[in-house]
């Protein structure tokens, strides 16, 4: 047969579309032809193609050989259509038969000796495959633990074409080791144990994750704001099977799977350098849209050090996809959207010179400099951060004390426990945080103790706070009340909220 | 003309003369050989039923150095329909169909040929 057609799959952000590669070896002088919007990878499958099928003792078409990718409007990018490509070559070379592979998803980078490599972008091909309608694929054997995941997804891994169209013909599998890869969640982690003293940022800590509430920690170097929020996933509950596989289903995009374990249930931490450009932050690139450090954050933490330190646009960029958990990314080969539903946590000295705390004595910052400095966080963004807190240096008592801080084990327990008594109150609405109550309901529904409501009022009143700092105190109030197990927020609860908001206004 | 050994210039020659009796033998006429202008040279020109055929001839004798079809470059394809265009100027020709046919000759060690013809290949 001089015409064949195979299936693969085409990554838009997470979304896979099916692609068909048809090849038709016609007569004519040798020459090859690449239809359908290639980009330069996949211009070069050329040659990797012809060298791996040669080099596999099979023998390349001295023909005029057409390939083309449809639907030809959607730019095609990258090594993993090489394997496909391969494949319906040799079905038009007759060496394979139409039929044996029917229904199957192929997907693989070739290296010249024949051999299939890693690609990118795996777990969402397979996840897209499985809603598409297919139950097969054939993928490189060092994808094989994220093709594993997709349950109903019978995916054969095999770590050549020779292997592959072994197993198309006679339905043998190769025989392989399995690979050893390693568990993020067996690895001893850090624990929030190693943090001396820091009694009010722990707690900042604990009611963030709870509530979902993006947290400022300023402090004077040293004194453990990237400690406290490395510690962050440690504290927050395990992503569940869906939410690990979407999580994982990015990396594996970003080709980051392995660095983080394919399955892993520990929420990401993400800390982008404050160097860091708009397009790193949120994602980008000119042919393949990419995902970026907000959506590598998804379900997990998005830490910025240094935050004032950042480019402006870098830190406004994270303004819509705070607003609306996914970033949508335009480029002239398209639109992308990732999702982006990250817990902020921004690190600032309190001055340039580093040294302001306490009453700031050893500062030898000009009030205007500190003023400066610190204007460039304000504005829209810090208004989306609810905790602002002060991280102190620990005191001798601190360091000389013997006793260890609490467990990250116990606090998460404390978390999960909280954060069921919140999923509990907002079941049947949209939203399962405390810290994204929409304001109506709020004032409707979620309103606090009398007392602690009129203490509020008049905080408002003598314009202590605004109306959006209001809504703001009023959630952080509910994680108070989901950490302390009261049913409705107390007045007291309002009054720690109050300080872990407005804890430094003084500096902002 | 049976030889085991040529120089490349015979073994062209040589390559030719079998194209052309093989061409003759499925019923094609011979126009014109080796039509030589100053941008190159097309090897046979024949006529089929109407059509005018140019025919590249490309002999070899191993496929070490790809087969004869891979020495068919672009840049010599281009070359091709060029002179084509030329002859059929210079002809008086215009008008008529034409095709551009390549025909790769094999002579092996015995002295003995092998053809493969490909048609219409532009």
């Amino acid at each position: 047969m001089a015409l064949s057609s195979v299936r693969t799959m085409a990554l838009v952000g997470l979304d896979g579309h099916v692609i068909d590669v048809e090849v038709d070896i016609s007569e004519g002088l040798p020459g090859y032809t690449l239809l359908g919007l290639p980009d330069t990878a996949l211009m070069e499958s050329r040659d990797r193609v012809r060298s791996a099928l040669v080099n596999s003792g099979f023998t390349w078409p001295n023909r005029r050989v057409t390939v083309s990718l449809s639907p030809a409007w959607l730019p095609k990018k990258g090594s993993n259509f090489d394997l496909p490509i391969a494949i319906a070559l040799l079905i038009a070379t007759g060496e394979l038969s139409q039929e044996s592979c029917r229904e199957i998803i192929f997907l693989g980078e070739l290296g010249l000796d024949g051999s299939l490599r890693f690609v990118r972008g795996v777990l969402p091909t397979l996840v897209s495959s499985l809603k598409s309608g297919f139950t097969r694929a054939i993928t490189p054997m060092a994808n094989n633990r994220e093709a594993s995941l997709v349950q109903g997804m019978h995916s054969v891994c095999v770590s050549s074409l020779v292997a592959a169209t072994h197993f198309l013909k006679t339905g043998e599998l190769e025989k392989w080791e399995t690979f050893e890869e390693k568990d993020l969640d067996q690895i001893a982690l850090t624990d929030l144990e190693d943090v001396v003293g820091q009694k009010s940022a722990r707690f900042a800590l604990e009611i963030s994750a709870i509530g979902g509430h993006h947290i400022l920690f300023l402090g004077p170097p040293g004194t453990g704001k990237t400690m406290l929020a490395e510690r962050m996933p440690t504290i927050l509950p395990p992503l569940s099977h869906e939410l690990a596989l979407e999580v994982s289903a990015i990396h594996s995009v970003a080709g980051t799977l392995h660095e983080r374990g394919a399955m892993s249930s520990l929420p990401p931490f993400v800390a982008p350098h404050h160097t860091t450009t708009a397009p790193a932050m949120v994602g980008g690139g000119v042919h393949v849209i990419r995902p970026g450090a907000v959506s590598l954050a998804h379900e997990g933490i998005l830490f910025i050090d240094e935050a004032p330190e950042c480019g402006k646009g870098v830190l406004d960029s994270l303004r819509q996809p705070l607003e609306s958990g996914e970033v949508t990314i335009s480029r002239s080969t398209g639109t992308t959207t990732y999702p982006a539903n990250f817990l902020l946590i921004l690190a600032a000295n309190p001055c340039p010179c580093g040294r302001f705390s306490g009453r700031g004595k050893s500062c030898t910052c000009s009030s205007v400099q500190i003023r400066r400095y610190l204007q460039k966080l304000s504005g829209p963004l810090l208004d989306r951060i609810d905790i602002r807190t002060f991280v102190e240096a620990p005191t001798r008592v601190d360091m000389a004390s013997l006793d260890v801080g609490e467990s990250s084990e116990r606090v998460r327990g404390r978390v999960i426990s909280a954060r069921q008594l919140s999923a509990e109150r907002f079941k049947g609405s949209a939203w399962t945080l405390n810290s994204r109550i929409p304001p109506r309901e709020l004032r409707k529904r979620f309103a606090a103790e009398k007392s602690a409501m009129s203490f509020l009022h008049t905080e408002l009143d003598s314009e202590r706070l605004s109306a959006r700092g209001f809504h703001k105190v009023l959630r952080l109030g509910w994680s108070v009340a989901d950490q302390k197990g009261h049913a409705i927020p107390t007045r007291e609860d309002i009054e720690v909220a109050l300080q872990l908001r407005e804890g430094m206004d003084l500096l902002l | 003309m049976k030889r085991a050994h040529y120089s490349l210039k015979e073994l062209g020659d040589a390559g030719e003369e079998e194209v052309s009796r093989y061409l003759q033998g499925v019923g094609l006429l011979i126009v014109d050989r080796n039509w030589r202008i100053k941008g190159g040279e097309i090897d046979l020109i024949c006529e089929d039923r109407g059509v005018i055929v140019f025919v590249e001839v490309k002999t070899r004798r191993s496929n070490l150095f790809g087969t004869p079809f891979d020495a068919i470059t672009p840049d010599k394809a281009l070359r091709l329909q060029r002179l084509a265009l030329a002859w059929m100027t210079l002809s008086h020709r215009w008008g008529q169909d034409y095709r551009i046919d390549a025909v790769g000759v094999w002579i092996n060690s015995t002295g003995s040929f092998e053809l493969e013809h490909r048609k219409a290949v532009l």
